[in-house]
């Protein structure tokens, strides 16, 4: 019993210890020649502008479905007028850069898994070793920054929709006063509330692209090592996001 | 000169090279052969370096490639060119790119001169004017032809073909393997083939070696190569009837 969750522990920390190595050494290879602009600039149209479509889909019904709540709990205090603000604190500081993170991981996180795994059990990721060219640096440096410049614009974008869904529900369906609805957010939110969500994001970004490659490029060499391979990229990407999520509040705030 | 000396490798736990001793001559084709599951390709990706061995060496030349990384075995492999099993063409790109990939990473090769050299190649392989395709939209023998013309292009020091005919009808196996000891004899460089095609590479191989429970039990001339008395070699090599050498390689 004892061993077996001692060999549980051990195993554990080995996967840790590779993956930490595995980042560090995708980064350390961003920094060597030759430097791959066309790479990122492909993995930045992949990661972010594809992802615009589901991104906005979901921000505008989260901003939507807020200014609902937000009214009902609000109008008991016959405050109203707060309700801008709700909605725009909720989306800045939390919900825009979870629920963008969790799509994204949905969508490119989970394709990202898939692409790297076809290569590594198709021998793709082999040729580039054969042919003297690094895998980490060719292929998963780029996904990296993507994923840590994407995320961020992704999550402004889902930040502003939100909001704009809000008001679409609040003042247009619900009757709060536009003019109190934006300037109720001029007054509440804070440099501190933007730096915050920005620094999810950008974290949030690694996390997916970091955790999506690795379970890639690991893959066991057999069709349900690639099936399980994207499952686990998902489900652990998106734990470490809502953990990570937790702690990174409780120092920002 | 690759050469092996007692390679052993055990994957998961199933030991599958138990100690090759195998020297590959420079400028021949040495072809390997032996059953499905043996080890050949593993043997194979131990020679670049794709795998390391857990006990013994792997010569290149005059050096020893078993325990380098980054740009050591980087240079190592500069002067090799693999054709995989499954050809390895990266999806992402169509045929031309994908043959023209190695040119311009490996060789730095720019402008004009790198269609040239493309289209050259991919006509010689039979894929003229396929360079568009992708590589999903390929049979799986175009697939390998797009890959033999992808290894061959930057006229490599040493050539590794995994299988390079399996999968193709008669005709087209025939034509890949005159176009291999074509190319070899052109630029001279070493090949090592993995192959299920006897009796046909008893006519084209220098050497013939065989896989046998994780060794090399025979590495010999063709001529030499079928007197052998193992009466289980001797069934695996003639059970399409027996191997008959005339001429050249008879004499050789
Ligand atoms: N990357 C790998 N991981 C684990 N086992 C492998 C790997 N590659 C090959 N093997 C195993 O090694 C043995 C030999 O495989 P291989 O060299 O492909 O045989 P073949 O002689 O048909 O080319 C097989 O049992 C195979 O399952
Ligand atoms: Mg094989």
């Amino acid at each position: 019993m004892v061993a077996a969750i001692g060999r549980l522990v051990l195993k554990h920390v080995r996967e840790m210890g590779r993956m930490l190595i595995f980042l560090v050494s995708s980064f350390g290879w961003l920094v060597r020649p030759p430097f791959r602009f066309i790479q990122f600039v492909k993995q930045l149209h992949f990661i972010g502008y594809k992802s615009t479509f589901v991104v906005v889909l979901t921000a505008g019904f989260t901003g939507m479905v807020l200014a609902l709540q937000g009214y009902y709990s609000l109008r008991k205090f016959g405050s109203e007028g707060l309700l801008g603000s709700a909605v725009a604190l909720s989306m800045i500081r939390e919900l825009g850069p979870v629920l963008a993170a969790l799509m994204v991981t949905a969508r490119a996180g989970s394709a990202m898994t898939a692409e790297i795994g076809i290569m590594r059990i198709t021998e793709q990721i082999d040729a580039l070793d054969t042919m003297a060219i690094n895998p980490l640096q060719y292929l998963i440096a780029p996904k990296m920054v993507g994923g840590l410049i994407g995320v961020p614009l992704l999550v402004a974008l889902f930040d502003v929709v939100g909001i704009y869904g809000g008001y679409l529900v609040g003042v247009d369906l619900l009757g709060v006063n536009a003019g109190s609805y934006w300037t109720s957010i001029e007054s509440a939110v804070e440099w501190k509330d933007i730096y915050g969500g920005i620094l999810k994001s950008i974290s949030f970004g690694l996390i997916i692209s970091w955790v999506c490659c690795y379970k890639g490029f690991y893959t066991r060499m057999s069709a349900e090592g690639l099936g399980s391979a994207t499952t686990e990229a998902v489900v652990l990407s998106s734990v470490v996001i809502l953990v990570w999520d937790y702690f990174l509040t409780s120092i920002l705030l | 000169m690759i050469k092996l000396v007692g390679v052993k490798k055990t994957l998961g736990t199933q030991p599958v090279l138990r100690g090759v001793d195998l020297t590959i001559p420079t400028g021949k084709l040495t072809t390997i052969i032996g059953r499905s599951g043996e080890g050949k390709s593993v043997l194979l990706k131990h020679m670049i370096g794709l795998f390391q061995p857990d006990e013994g060496q792997v010569w290149v030349g005059d050096v020893e490639i078993s325990r380098l990384r980054g740009r050591p075995l980087n240079d190592v492999r500069k002067r090799f060119s693999m054709l995989f099993q499954g050809a390895a063409l990266f999806d992402s790109m169509s045929v031309f790119e994908n043959v023209a990939f190695p040119l311009k990473e490996k060789l730095r090769m720019t402008g004009p001169d790198v269609a040239t050299r493309v289209n050259e190649m991919l006509e010689q392989v039979g894929l003229a004017g396929m360079g568009h395709k992708f590589p999903a939209e390929l049979s799986g023998g175009m697939r390998k032809r797009a890959g033999l013309a992808r290894a061959l292009v930057v006229r490599p020091e040493i050539v590794l073909f995994d299988e390079p005919t399996t999968g193709l009808d008669p005709l087209m196996a025939k034509a890949i393997h005159e176009l291999i000891t074509t190319m070899q004899r052109t630029f001279g460089f070493t090949a090592v083939m993995v192959s299920h095609e006897i009796p046909e590479i008893f006519f084209l191989s220098d050497y013939v070696a065989i896989l046998k429970q994780g060794r090399i039990a025979v590495m010999a001339p063709p001529a030499e190569f079928i007197r052998t008395t193992d009466p289980e070699i001797q069934e695996f090599i003639s059970v399409g009837g027996p191997v008959v050498l005339s001429g050249a390689a008879a004499r050789s």
